[in-house]
């Protein structure tokens, strides 16, 4: 009973750890605008504003620009966009700011669902329109 | 007409469903043998109008009857047949209804299975299952209904998703939902069990095999849903620690200690508590699962979109059904004396252990699953937890786990001798960790420790399962063994086989994007690829750019691989058709990204040693449950019972 106690005692404080270490927070751009994103690895999202997918020809290489209707954020990323991946619409990018204020994007966020709006691009999206509507 | 009539079906089987939820827990409670024998007949009533309700909504698919909005959305007239009537569980309100018909043949099954058993008993097995069915319609008729007309229609449908058009959307869902579903008849033999205030012996043999089908069931519906999504919907890899996948896999972890908690209380009489709480930890976990996946809370790729009402009923019912037992385990636990104790080095305790460490495992899971939820709520902002979490935490309880499975499974009941123990097991041990030092340098020339930790409790665990099979085939020495062991060993060496393959496929995975023009030659992994452009095709309801792409090895030509990006007419969106060769021993996997202008392609390439181990392994492990539940004792079991049972029952009348 003792070692199944400790041990769980340890595993909970393992499980604590690791959840430190790993979570991923949630910027949108109007946080980043605003100072407000860490140096560290989080998520950003919003619309991919329309005409501005740049792609340097022959490579893998893209730019993009995620806003929330206020404030935008330029997102550079050099591995494959997931195919429903499309400006106009919400999308999610992991990834970290560089000291030039760009988004340098390891991983695009994927949806079975193009209709479907990520909860946490709404939530910004809305957010953003009530701050400019003060 | 046809949809009212769906919508009049599900209606009475609701009613159906309140009537075995009740009448019968009453009648068991009051002793009226006539209130009891409403259970069957109103289970059979309930199954036939779900089944009608079900058949009306595939009607309706088949029909193109756009009038009706969840058809209008999901299907058009253009897809092939098939997939029409696969169709309708392609969206939320027909996957509920497929959960329901689910339930529903699980309901007819016990009824069926359960006659050898004591009236009392029986009855309540079934109410509780018509309480949980009643639950889930109501959620299905009053929040989900798939039922509600769109009029006027639209003249075409809205197509089903591209990613659902695949022969695995098919089986991989309903497979899934026995197994998930499945959990309920443990929970109501639970349920059922504190209400009679006799969990014995019999108790656990009636449960056991019920419980190793629906394990069956979410043992192959996980091992499909991971492979659909590595075969055929291109995503490069096998799991994610996605919500939903975490949701199916808690069930699972949950359902696995269940089976061997069973075990121990079946032959011992002991763990009858433990017992009981996995039962209705693994049906809780089941509907947790339900409500993330359903009420659109997590961010996931298999997230709906979704309804606030929703969430908030499938946390009504989850409440309910969680608390209603565990307020009644609580009222009737202290009951449960147990009835003498066990070593430390005996079956029992390594079957302790295999628990609590399962447990653990789900535990983490579930905290990494929920920490998003409870931070936001929390108000500290959105957070998400990735899969480096999860394949840190997860490795902690589930490498001690696999390698105590190669000891226990050699323990006697009651007790064992040490030095017994370690004679028989020596050899094989000495041969796992050589063999799992030696083979990743032989064939990678690098090994982490983990590897090479991870490598060695694999092989150790198919040495150990095999050695009972191997002295019985070969040297015709030891006692025959039983359905119920050569299941086990069966079971536990695909356990084996799974961990090499997980382990050679993560550890020796490569991965690698890159540009590539007409002609172009790319070197990975001992392989030439040669990228010969691209032309376009047409399929049945999509236009498609098809990729030629040349394998080669030491020069010479392996395979000619044709990944293909299609575009589906209806929705307008792209699908990766992943190229595979796959040889047993390592998969080669291209697909095509996009156009990169300057006739150049994006392509992905990654290269997976063993990953075929992965569904074998999990192919082993139902195929050793399937065996498990063919063995003699619980056939002679059932007929002792059944005689039991007629005997009074013949002197009553």
């Amino acid at each position: 009973m003792v070692l199944v106690l400790a041990g769980l005692t340890v595993a909970g404080f393992l499980t604590y750890r690791a959840l430190q270490e790993n979570l991923l927070y949630f910027f949108s751009p109007s946080q980043v605008a605003a100072g407000e994103a860490p140096k560290r690895t989080f998520r950003i999202g919003g619309m991919v504003v329309a005409g501005s997918l740049k792609r340097e020809p022959g490579t893998l290489n893209v730019s993009f620009v995620v806003t929330d209707l206020v404030h935008s954020v330029p997102v550079k990323y050099d591995r494959i966009l997931p195919d429903l991946f499309r400006e106009g619409a919400g999308a999610v990018v992991v990834g970290r700011l560089n000291d030039h204020g760009e988004f340098i994007g390891e991983e695009v966020i994927a949806k079975h669902d193009e209709n479907y709006m990520p909860p946490e691009v709404a939530d910004a999206l809305e957010k953003a329109r009530a701050a400019q509507g003060q | 007409m046809i949809p009212e009539l769906g919508q009049l079906a599900l209606a009475l089987a609701l009613c159906l469903a309140l009537v075995q939820g009740t009448v019968p827990i009453v009648g068991a409670a009051l002793g009226r043998a006539d209130w009891m024998a409403l259970a069957r007949p109103a289970a059979a009533g309930q199954f036939v109008f779900v089944v009608l309700a079900f058949g009306t909504l595939v009607y309706a698919f088949l029909t193109d009857d756009f009038t009706v909005w969840f058809v209008a959305e999901h299907s058009n007239s253009a897809l092939p047949v098939f997939y029409k009537a696969t169709a309708a569980w392609g969206g939320h309100e027909g996957s509920m209804l497929l959960w329901i018909t689910v339930l529903a043949v699980w309901t007819m099954a016990v009824a069926a299975g359960s006659r050898s058993q004591p009236q009392e008993f029986a009855s309540r097995v079934l109410g509780v299952l018509g309480i949980v069915s009643a639950g889930v319609i109501a959620f299905a008729f009053f929040t989900s209904n798939p039922f509600i007309r769109l009029i006027p229609g639209p003249a075409d449908g809205n197509d089903l998703n591209p990613l659902l058009q695949d022969p695995g959307m098919i089986i991989h869902p309903p497979t899934l939902y026995l197994g998930y579903v499945g959990m309920s008849v443990p929970f109501a033999f639970a349920v059922a069990a504190l209400l009679t205030g006799r969990l014995d012996k019999d108790w656990a043999r009636w449960t056991r095999p019920w419980t190793v089908v629906a394990w069956l069931f979410l043992t192959g519906g996980i091992t499909l849903g991971s492979w659909w999504a590595y075969y055929e919907l291109g995503w490069g890899g096998w799991w994610f620690w996605d919500p939903v996948e975490n949701s199916s896999f808690m069930p699972w972890l949950m359902a696995t200690a269940l089976l061997h908690s069973l075990a121990v209380t079946e032959r011992r009489g002991i763990f009858k508590s433990w017992t009981v709480l996995l039962a209705i930890a693994a049906f809780s976990l089941s509907l947790l699962g339900t409500f993330l996946t359903r009420a659109g809370v997590m961010i996931s790729v298999h997230a709906f979109a979704s309804d606030p009402t929703r969430g908030l009923f499938i946390l009504g019912l989850l409440a309910l059904f969680s608390g209603g037992s565990l307020l009644l385990y609580a009222v009737r636990a202290r009951n449960l004396e147990a009835e003498g104790g066990f070593k430390p080095v005996s079956r029992e305790a390594f079957l302790l252990a295999n628990n609590v460490l399962l447990v653990v495992a789900a535990g983490v899971v579930l905290a990494g699953t929920l920490a998003p939820l409870v931070v936001e709520a929390l108000g500290f902002g959105k957070i998400s937890v990735g899969p480096p979490y999860f394949n840190i935490v997860f490795l902690v309880p589930a490498l001690p786990l696999v390698a105590l499975i190669g000891v226990g499974m050699h323990t006697g009941w009651r007790m064992m001798p040490t030095d017994a123990l370690l004679r028989r097991l020596r050899l094989p041990a000495i041969a796992a960790v050589v063999v799992g030092i030696a083979a990743p340098f032989i064939f990678f020339d690098t090994a982490s420790v983990l590897t090479i930790l991870a490598l060695s409790i694999a092989l150790w665990v198919c040495a150990s399962s095999l050695l009972d099979p191997v002295r019985r085939l070969v040297f015709r020495t030891g006692a025959p063994m039983t359905r119920g062991q050569v299941g086990m060993c069966l079971a536990h060496f695909g356990v084996g086989v799974f961990m090499l393959g997980a382990t050679a496929a993560s550890a020796y995975n490569l991965e690698r994007d890159f540009a590539a023009r007409p002609g172009d030659r790319i070197e990975a992994g001992g392989y030439e690829l040669v990228f010969n452009g691209t032309r376009q095709v047409q399929g049945p309801n999509f236009v498609a750019d098809e990729g030629e792409v040349e394998l080669r090895r030491k020069g010479e030509l392996v395979t000619v691989m044709r990944p293909q990006i299609r575009t589906y007419q209806v929705q307008r969106s792209a699908m990766t058709e992943a190229a595979i060769d796959a040889n047993g021993i390592r998969d080669v996997f291209v697909a095509l990204g996009e156009p990169l202008g300057d006739n150049a392609w994006s392509v992905r390439l990654r290269i997976k040693p063993l990953i075929g181990f992965l569904w074998l392994g999990s192919g082993l492990m139902a195929l050793g449950g399937l065996v498990a539940i063919t063995d003699r004792r619980y056939r002679l079991a059932a007929r002792q019972t059944e005689r039991a049972v007629a005997e009074p029952a013949a002197g009553a009348a």
